[in-house]
Parts: structure tokens; sequence; C-alpha cells
């Protein structure tokens, strides 16, 4: 267990600046994940923990120890890779002690290393098979143990459920979340699927065009996102936006829609002040909608739906709403009335709203 | 409602085709068989000439008749170009020019292809600074007449005392070859995913630990490869054999040469078939022997192992 601490870090391919002055504390046994679109620069960041890839400015401290010129074997890291990076035509138990032998460890103890490892990732009956004789799970665990077996203080993920199937990803990342708990060695996880994000960070780090956008339990960023990108980028389906203006009241506020109907915004957190008849946009994620009002609903919309998707426990509502594409979340047992005008009823103290910047209000 | 799963019955077919298409002989497979037959007997037909004059007697050869059966059959003439034909004074037979080829070969071979898969994975997989200007330049190396450097290379070898030895051969062929063993190695190195490479570095490896033991052991389609075309390229050099090689260094084929060269007397021409044949014969073995390999390795070159 280590703690890791990049800061200043440059980093840049030519002319083009993929990260700039990036700051970042992982504290030690911290499962951190960096979520963000393809080329937002979050396995650049990644690559550079690793010491592979070359870095303009900035220092990576892992530990006590600064690490900026390091190679990558002397930081004691463990790196899972998405395309699994096995060496062919090796047993798994080769694999697995590739890197020990290398080093001169003493046979024994790499004996121990690599049965502790199969042992751990349920790998023994496969020991002496080749990387081609298994599955996509299977691969991926070995190259998990491969990490595991040289008792990296850091363990580092660069996205490596996407190239497996659906039912494979869901089970190994359960299998990932379990190891975090029972190693409690730091681990930094790089993913675009957001599910992933939510499901398995302590907190997630949000990228964008390499800048860190919001870093926050997957709870804070899915409830409070910190500007649009983080709330279109996380949720699925995507967080509805309404465009319209703040109006003040003599108490509180509301919130004009472009078709006119008015939201009252009491019970709306506001972190920073704003003015009068300011353009703003409401952000709805589809659960936060609801046919039937229940207590904590404070407001009632009008929408029209135009398709229905089940989706086995609940069922989306696509539609429009004050000329915006809308989508609603709800139970499976519930029926609505598709192509006819329709009250939803919205509890305000969860939404977001966001300023003309797109930063949250 | 749900419908139970269906079974497996026929159900009745209309008029027509049904099922697989017949394939027949076109005109097409015709002619492509045609083409096939006539090129094979185009390059058969000197070897069949050279074989069946090496093992005819003289006085048969005589009677002309190029392609007819030897009615006697002989290896004199094998024996002799291998170890009695005369070139020159010497009368050693072709045999000395064999064991120098062998020597030139064996060294040769070993260094252009470590340098060049040496070169190649320091290229492909180390961020070597200007490495695409200087591949250009190596590969611009590739395509300049090698004519233009033997008279510079004289001068060299010979101010550095290297003239006439077997070491300046050996050093000239892994020269020549380097340009198109490092394009060979590198475009296969290319071809294996980066994230192999990192995995290898996070695991501890160093320049040559991850070159000797994850690079070479996965580069055994294009070693064939590589072996291949320097051993045939190499054993079929003439020129800088005989510019470099000296008197005491001559490789076969300069020595086949010599020995066929026109002398007086009369033209032992079964003695210079033999020795012909014998001098391609290690080209040809090499081929026979791997040809499989072969394609197998520019086959995994192009998609990947």
């Amino acid at each position: 267990m280590s703690s890791v601490s990049i800061r200043n870090l440059q980093i840049s391919f030519g002319v083009l600046n993929v990260l700039e002055k990036l700051n970042l504390e992982v504290e030690e046994g911290e499962f951190l994940v960096l979520l963000g679109p393809s080329g937002c620069g979050k396995s650049t960041l990644l690559n550079a923990i690793a010491g592979l890839l070359d870095i303009a400015e900035g220092q990576i401290w892992i530990g006590d120890r600064n690490v900026t010129w390091s190679e990558p074997h002397e930081r004691g890291i463990g790196m899972v890779f998405q395309s699994y990076a096995l060496y062919p035509r090796l047993t798994v138990e080769a694999n697995l002690s590739f890197g020990l032998k290398m080093s001169g460890m003493p046979k024994a103890e790499i004996a121990r290393r690599v049965s502790e490892a199969a042992r751990i990732l349920q790998l023994e009956p496969l020991l002496q098979r080749q990387p081609a004789q298994l599955s996509g799970g299977q691969r991926q665990r070995v190259a998990i143990g491969r990490a595991l077996v040289r008792d990296a203080k850091v363990l580092l993920f660069d996205e490596p459920l996407s190239n497996l199937d659906a039912k494979l990803r869901t089970e190994l990342r359960v299998e990932i979340k379990r190891l975090h708990k029972r190693l409690g060695s730091t681990m930094i996880f790089v993913t675009h699927d957001q599910v992933e994000a939510l499901t398995l960070a302590d907190r997630v780090a949000v990228m964008h065009k390499g800048v860190i956008q919001q870093l926050a339990t997957p709870k804070e960023i899915y409830q409070r996102p910190v500007n649009r990108f983080v709330a279109g980028f996380v949720g699925s389906p995507q967080m509805n936006f309404l465009p319209g203006t703040l109006v003040r009241k003599d108490a509180g506020a509301s919130f004009r829609l472009a078709g006119g109907s008015e939201i009252d915004l009491t019970g709306y957190e506001f972190s920073r002040p704003f003015h009068d008849r300011q353009n703003a946009t409401l952000g709805l994620r589809p659960e936060q909608a609801q046919l039937r009002r229940s207590e904590q609903h404070s407001a009632r919309l009008e929408a029209i739906f135009t398709i229905e998707e089940p989706m086995g426990p609940d069922t989306l509502l696509w539609g429009t709403l004050a000329g915006e594409n809308f989508s609603v979340r709800i139970s499976s047992d519930q029926a609505a009335s598709i192509g006819a005008p329709i009250g939803i009823h919205v509890n305000i103290a969860q939404a977001s709203l966001f300023d003309e910047a797109g930063d949250r209000l | 409602m749900s419908t139970p799963p269906a079974k497996i019955h026929n159900v009745p077919m209309g008029e027509g085709p049904s099922g697989r298409a017949p394939k027949g002989v076109g005109p097409a497979r015709i002619g492509i068989y045609a083409f096939l037959v006539i090129s094979a007997l185009f390059f058969l037909l000197p070897l069949y000439v050279m074989i069946v004059t090496s093992i005819k007697p003289m006085e048969e050869i005589r009677l002309g008749g190029l392609f007819t059966l030897p009615t006697t059959i002989t290896f004199e003439p094998w024996a002799k170009a291998w170890s009695s034909a005369c070139t020159g004074l010497d009368c050693r037979g072709i045999s000395p020019g064999f064991w120098n080829s062998v020597k030139i070969l064996v060294p040769s071979v070993f260094c252009s292809i470590f340098v060049g898969a040496l070169t190649g994975y320091a290229l492909s997989f180390w961020r070597v600074r200007c490495a695409n200007l200087l591949f250009a330049a190596l590969l611009l190396g590739a395509f300049l007449p090698y004519q233009v450097f033997i008279y510079p290379l004289v001068r060299i070898y010979s101010a550095t005392g290297l003239f006439s030895t077997i070491y300046a051969l050996v050093l000239t062929h892994v020269i020549f070859g380097l340009p198109v063993m490092t394009l060979l190695f590198r475009n296969y190195y290319a071809g294996i995913p980066i994230d192999l490479f990192k995995a290898a570095r996070v695991d501890g490896g160093r320049f040559f630990s991850i070159f000797f033991r994850l690079m070479l052991p996965m580069s055994i389609p294009m070693l064939v490869v590589a072996v291949i075309l320097q051993v045939t390229g190499i054993w079929n050099d003439f020129i800088m054999g005989l510019t470099f090689g000296g008197l005491a260094n001559r490789p076969m084929t300069v020595q086949l040469t010599n020995l066929v060269a026109p002398t007086e007397g009369e033209i032992a021409y079964n003695v210079n078939m033999a020795a012909t044949i014998m001098t391609a014969a290690v080209p040809l073995i090499v081929y026979f022997v791997s040809g499989r390999w072969f394609v197998r390795g520019i086959a995994a070159g192009a998609v990947k192992g």
C-alpha cells in the first residue's frame, strides 16, 4: 500500500499538451477510477504513473519516494492492460513468473508467490495452459495475477474489462472489487464505462480534454455533478437538459422553461449566487422524474412520450418536454399512456442547475 | 403465448437449384492449369538438361542430343567437379570454394540477422530519437545499387588491412544485409501489440532482457524468413566474393565461374554441369526444406502473430 501523488504533471506529444499542470492525490489503499471519453488523457496519465511515458514537467510520488525518473519496475507497481498482454507461447505459470525470473528471485520464492496468486485468482487448474487456450475472462485473471506476484503496492488497470463480453465484465468487476477489499492495495483504474466507475471506485476522477473535471465519491459525482460535461457523461441514459431562465422571487427562486411554465426552486441548494433573468439549464436524471406523485415531489411538468423501452426491472419512456428530448425511468409495473400529454413529478432538491458556461449553480 | 422449441423436420422444396453449387471445370480453370504447366516446364527444362548432362560420359555428349537420356550413367563428372577439376593451376575441384562459402555464410547470416533484429526491435519499441529519419536513411541504403560502394570499400578495407580477408567479406554482407533485415523485423515488431512490451517493462525487463527473453522467441517465423533470404542472398553473391575475398577466400560462385570459363582443349560439359548443380544446391535445398515456413512467416508478418 502506497499513496500516489501527482504534482504539476505536464505531458506533451510534440507541440500538443495532453496533460497540463495536473495534480492528483491518491490515498493509501484507495480505489480511484479515472473516467472519461477516449482521448481525454486518462490512459496517458496512467502510463505516466507507470513510467512508460516521458513526462515534460512535474513530479510523481509513490509512497514517500519521488519516482519521476525511475524505471517502471522500480516503482512498486503492477499493471493490467486492456489487451491482456500475456506473453504468447508461455504457459500461465511462466507468464506469472516471467518478471520474477528476470529479477533473479530464488526459485522457491517464485513458486510460493505464483501459487499464492493462482490461489487468490483461482488459476490453479490453468497453470500449465497457454494463453491461447484461455477465455477472455481467464486471460484477464492471469494478467491480474502477473501484477499480484510482483507484490505491487499500487495496481494500475488500463481499461481491463473493455475487451470482455457483458456478462464476464460484470463478473470480473465484482472480482476486482473483492480483490481490492482483500489486498487493500492502492488501485488506479482507467475506464470509459461509467458503470464500472460508479460501482468500483472510492473516488472517481472525471477527465475531459486533459483536465480533471471533478474528483469525488461516485455518489457525489452522480448526484451533484459540477458541470454539464460530468452531468452528461455520467449516467445512462443521459441526464435530461431543459434550457430556461432563473427568476428571483421574494423568498426564493423559480425556473422558467422555454415553454413558459415555471418551476418553484424551493429546496434546491444553490452552490453560488445567481442573477435575476439569468439563462440556465435544468438537469434532471431520468429517474428523478416520476409519473406518480410522492411527498418529496415539489414540481409538476407536462411531457409527451412516444417510445416505451422495457428494460426488465424498469421501463424507459422517451418523448419531449417543452420541446426538448426527455426520458423518464419508471418501474416496470407502471403503465404510461403513449402519445398524449402526461404529468410528471420532480423533486427539485435532487436536480442540477447549470449556468451558460456549463458550471453548476 | 409461447411457441414450443422447433423440431428438425423436412419441408417440401421447390424446383431448381438446391444445396451446394457444383464446381465445373470452366475454360478459366483450364487456362490457369495450362499456364502453370507451361511455366513449370520452362523452369524445369534447364534443370533437366543439367542433371542429364552431368551424368553422361563425354563420348555421349559429343554425339549431341541435349535432351536424350544417358545410355551409360556415370558419377565420375561429379567426383571430378568436387575434388579434382582444375581452375588454373589449382586442381582441387570446387570443394575449397564450398568450404569458403560456408565459412563466409555462417557468420554473415548470423550477424546480419542478429543486428537487423536488434535494430528493428529498437526502432519499433524504444523511443529512439529521430527513429523515422534513421529508418528512412536505412531504407535509402537498401535501394542504392551496391556497385556504387565497391571502390570506396576497397580503399577502406585496404587502408584498414582487412582487404582479402574473410572478415572483409563478412562485414560487407552484414552491412548490406542490414537495411532489409531491419525493415523486415521492424515491420514484424510493429505488428506486436505495444502493451506486451509495456507489460515486460513493468515486469522488470531491460533493453536486452526484453529482446532475448520475449521478442526473439516470438520472432521465430520472421527468423526463418530472414535465414532463407540471407542464406540464398549470401550464397549466391558473386561480386563481393570476387572483389573483397582475395584468392584464398573465393566463395563457391567465383570458383564455379573460373571452373567453367573456357580454357584450351575440350570443354568438360558434364563436369561443369555437376559443379553448377552443386553450387546451386544449397539455396535449392533451403527453399525445398523451408518453403512452407517461408510462406507462413510472410503471412505471420502480415496478419500478426
